[in-house]
């Protein structure tokens, strides 16, 4: 399953991208499964979530939690907590 | 109790009208917003008016940068309308976010909240701003005076979340 995956102010710097479209495995269907499955891609993503309680994630543009299953979105995003207003 | 509860059930059946969101690069002028929602009505109350600035924090800062997740933005901030407009007997709801490099002195975000009553109108905007803060997808970047490169991603505040939590129900 195709799905791509936005980043946002110092996690997209961390990370180095903006946005990439992954095919992550079965067996990844909660936010935080991709979480861990993208920890393991590489030590600019194990930095990224290294304290990965503080990162927000959105699915298809809404706020989700966790344990979110994320089967059939089409869009994710990741960030740190909102700092707007 | 001459003015009605602003959180009581009927209110739901209030949520008729349309908030008007928008997320944009260029300025806007508050006072234009405001005139523009009352004009040639005769039966609003009260209009509350809240304009968030950049401050310079002390000359310590060149700008604020704020980078914003385009979509999510405009769809976050009209669900937090909508619900401020469910919570609060409004008859107009404007929201204006900017986003880009953003110097001190300048405006960054507006609420303009109309209501037959003052109560409604305070709260309401209160509320927008409260839940805006920490559910709009909006980061803000320093840049400080003299080292535009060296600054930081503003971290949130735990007082913002007590702040809307005031909101839970």
């Amino acid at each position: 399953m195709a799905v791509r995956i936005l980043y946002f102010a110092w996690v997209r710097e961390r990370i180095g991208k903006t946005e990439e479209v992954v095919e992550p495995p079965a067996g990844v269907t909660t936010i935080a499964d991709l979480v861990d499955w993208l920890k393991a891609r590489g030590e600019e993503y194990a930095y990224a979530f290294e304290n990965e309680i503080v990162i927000r994630a959105a699915m298809d543009q809404i706020h989700v939690q966790r344990d979110a299953v994320i089967t059939g979105a089409r869009e994710i995003a990741f960030f740190p907590p909102m700092t707007g207003g | 109790m001459d003015e009605p509860r602003t959180d009581d059930p009927a209110s739901v059946e209030r949520a008729s009208i349309v908030p008007v969101v928008r997320i944009q690069a260029e300025t806007f002028d508050a006072a234009a917003e405001a005139a523009a929602l009352v004009r040639g009505r005769t039966d609003v109350g009260a209009v509350v008016t809240f304009t968030g600035l950049c401050r310079d924090e002390d000359g310590r800062l060149a700008a604020l940068e704020l980078e914003h997740y385009p979509g999510m933005a405009q769809a976050e901030i009209a669900r937090v309308a909508g619900e401020a407009a469910r919570r609060f007997p409004l008859q107009g709801l404007v929201a204006v976010h900017r986003y880009g490099v953003i110097r001190p002195g300048e405006e960054i975000v507006l609420v303009v909240a109309a209501s037959p009553h003052r109560r409604a109108a305070f709260e309401a905007a209160d509320f927008m701003m409260d839940w805006l803060k920490t559910r709009a997808p909006f980061w803000k970047r320093e840049h400080p005076l003299g080292e535009p490169d060296a600054g930081g991603w503003v971290a949130a505040k735990a007082e913002d979340d007590r702040a809307a939590d005031r909101w839970v129900r």
